[in-house]
């Protein structure tokens, strides 16, 4: 068996004094397709954040690519829930995108036309080509979170970590970021925290449910009524988990 | 030639308005858009200390000045980002504690302090030629390190835990600009004083920002406006025999008031 991409050991994080997350256990491996679900605060951001290197563990260890988190940046890209800036900020959506490049570059070095071109690929790729050159502030919601996909693949990363990727976006944005990922997963290896009981299932190979602690479930099997209420202490939604060789299609 | 430029007072203070600018636009820009505006505002009035200390001494003004607001830029830098204080409190504290060295060397000094007025309020008519090449010399530092730092400063300005998870040394490139701010505050004092500084870091970057499509663009332009308003305000106050700093941020806060008023339509327009 190959070394996974991630591996938490029995990890424990305290912020401001509270548990919130309790010691998980959790490995990634190349070409996974996991999906994190849980109810809001609990712990899902936190775990990408730890998984980032944002966050250090009170306890238990964590590794990305063999390493510390936070050492191998330049393989892993990110997609933050929402960011939280001013609409005003004079930046072209083509600017934003050329920050995935960051990490791949050496201080004082300027983007150049490789980087250019990779920013322009991934603007491509999420179907925001012809938008471009326009200011960050003037997309919307669904264009916006396109773009900050494209930003993390503009780094040309192997794993990527999405965070609620269709949080805000409406339902048929929503079939489109899903359609994209479905894409990205062939050449990807992605984690994703969302709280999409409804669909997820027909997309992901693995499902982690996460309050504070963490259940798996592998491929074949159905989140019953009962793990989800436990999840969540309320009715939900079944989630059915069939394996899905075939790429989903979008009527 | 216009009259008022036959005197050699008056075109030093033309050459330190246009001076300024530059590293008002370039700075503002940055004060503007990680709203760093009241951080400003506490490097230059710590930097009242420096000047207490100068004269105690018996230096020039500038000796005090540049290490005093480094220092405010640093330590408020440090305590807000790194102790876990926040940062309007630390703010608050160099603020005052700046100001009150600054009373109290100048209480300790024997006889009366004639030039104090002048760096509260600024006196942009009595810049000599060795300011003139210190201010050129500044503007030269600021304009390389923006270069050297473009994309690393863009990223924390937009996105500042990105640049983080991307491997950029967040906390030091922030105390970098910092400094830059502080080095800008050293200009400003000359031209406008400790108290007016903020306005000129401010005014015309804002006003840039609703005609910029890009970042360099809005320093381009602020450093345009902040000329404008500069030597507007110089002219004015010489017309009318106005205290010329005052006049300056009279002539940038009416065009931004301007510019708030009847200019967020045409933004709203083309952010849709």
């Amino acid at each position: 068996m190959t070394e996974p991409l991630i591996a938490c050991d029995r990890l424990c994080v305290e912020l401001g004094g509270a548990k919130v997350l309790d010691g998980l256990s959790l490995s990634v491996h190349e070409g996974d397709f996991l999906a994190v679900l849980g109810p809001n605060g609990g712990g899902k951001t936190t775990l990408l954040k730890v998984m980032l290197g944002l966050v250090k563990p009170s306890s238990g260890s964590v590794t990305v690519f063999g390493k510390e988190p936070g050492q191998a940046s330049g393989r892993i890209g990110y997609v933050p829930q929402r960011l939280d800036f001013d609409r005003s900020f004079p930046i072209s959506a083509m600017e934003v995108v050329l920050m995935g490049r960051l990490s791949r570059k050496k201080l004082f070095q300027r983007y150049g036309r490789e980087d250019r071109q990779k920013a322009l690929d991934a603007l491509e790729t999420t179907g925001l080509a012809s938008l471009a050159q326009r200011r960050i502030g003037a997309l919307s919601g669904g264009e916006l979170q396109r773009a900050l996909i494209a930003r993390a693949l503009a780094g040309e990363p192997e794993l990527l970590l999405l965070d609620e990727p269709t949080a805000s976006v409406d339902p048929e944005m929503k079939t489109t970021i899903y359609d994209l990922l479905d894409q990205l997963r062939k050449q990807h290896t992605i984690v994703l925290v969302t709280h999409d009981t409804g669909t997820i299932g027909r997309h992901v190979s693995r499902i982690a449910c996460l309050n504070c602690t963490l259940d798996m479930h592998e491929p074949g099997s159905t989140l019953g009524r009962t793990a989800l209420e436990k999840l969540y202490h309320f009715p939900v939604d079944v989630v059915e988990h069939r394996e899905t060789q075939t790429p989903h299609r979008h009527a | 030639m216009p009259d008022f430029l036959h005197f050699e007072f008056m075109r030093n203070a033309f050459l330190a308005a246009i001076l300024s600018s530059v590293a008002c636009g370039i700075i503002g820009t940055y004060v503007v858009v990680r709203r760093l505006g009241f951080i400003s505002g506490g490097i230059a009035h710590t930097a009242f200390g420096g000047i207490g200390l100068s004269y105690y001494l018996g230096l020039n003004p500038l000796a005090g000045i540049i290490p005093f607001s480094l220092a405010a830029a640093i330590g408020i830098g440090l305590l807000s980002r790194k102790a876990r204080i926040a940062e309007d409190t630390a703010i608050g504290a160099f603020w005052a504690a700046g100001m009150s060295i600054g009373v109290i060397l100048i209480g300790l000094t024997p006889g009366y302090a004639p030039n104090l007025f002048s760096y509260l309020f600024g006196n942009i008519l009595t810049v000599p030629d060795s300011d003139l090449q210190l201010i050129m010399g500044l503007d030269c530092l600021i304009i390389a390190m923006v270069w050297l730092f473009d994309k690393e400063f863009l990223a924390i300005s937009f996105d500042e835990e990105y640049a983080r998870i991307s491997g950029l040394k967040t906390v030091a490139l922030d105390l970098l600009m910092l400094c830059l701010i502080a080095l800008t505050v050293v200009i400003m004092v000359r031209v406008v004083g400790i108290v007016m500084v903020i306005a000129l870091l401010t005014i015309p970057a804002a006003v840039a920002r609703s005609f910029s499509r890009s970042l360099y663009g809005m320093m381009a332009l602020g450093t345009l406006f902040s000329c404008i308003f500069s030597i507007a305000g110089l002219w004015l106050s010489w017309v009318f025999d106005l205290a010329s700093g005052a006049t300056i941020i009279l002539v940038a806060a009416l065009v931004f008031l301007v510019n708030a008023l009847f200019g967020t339509g045409k933004t709203r327009r083309t952010a849709c």
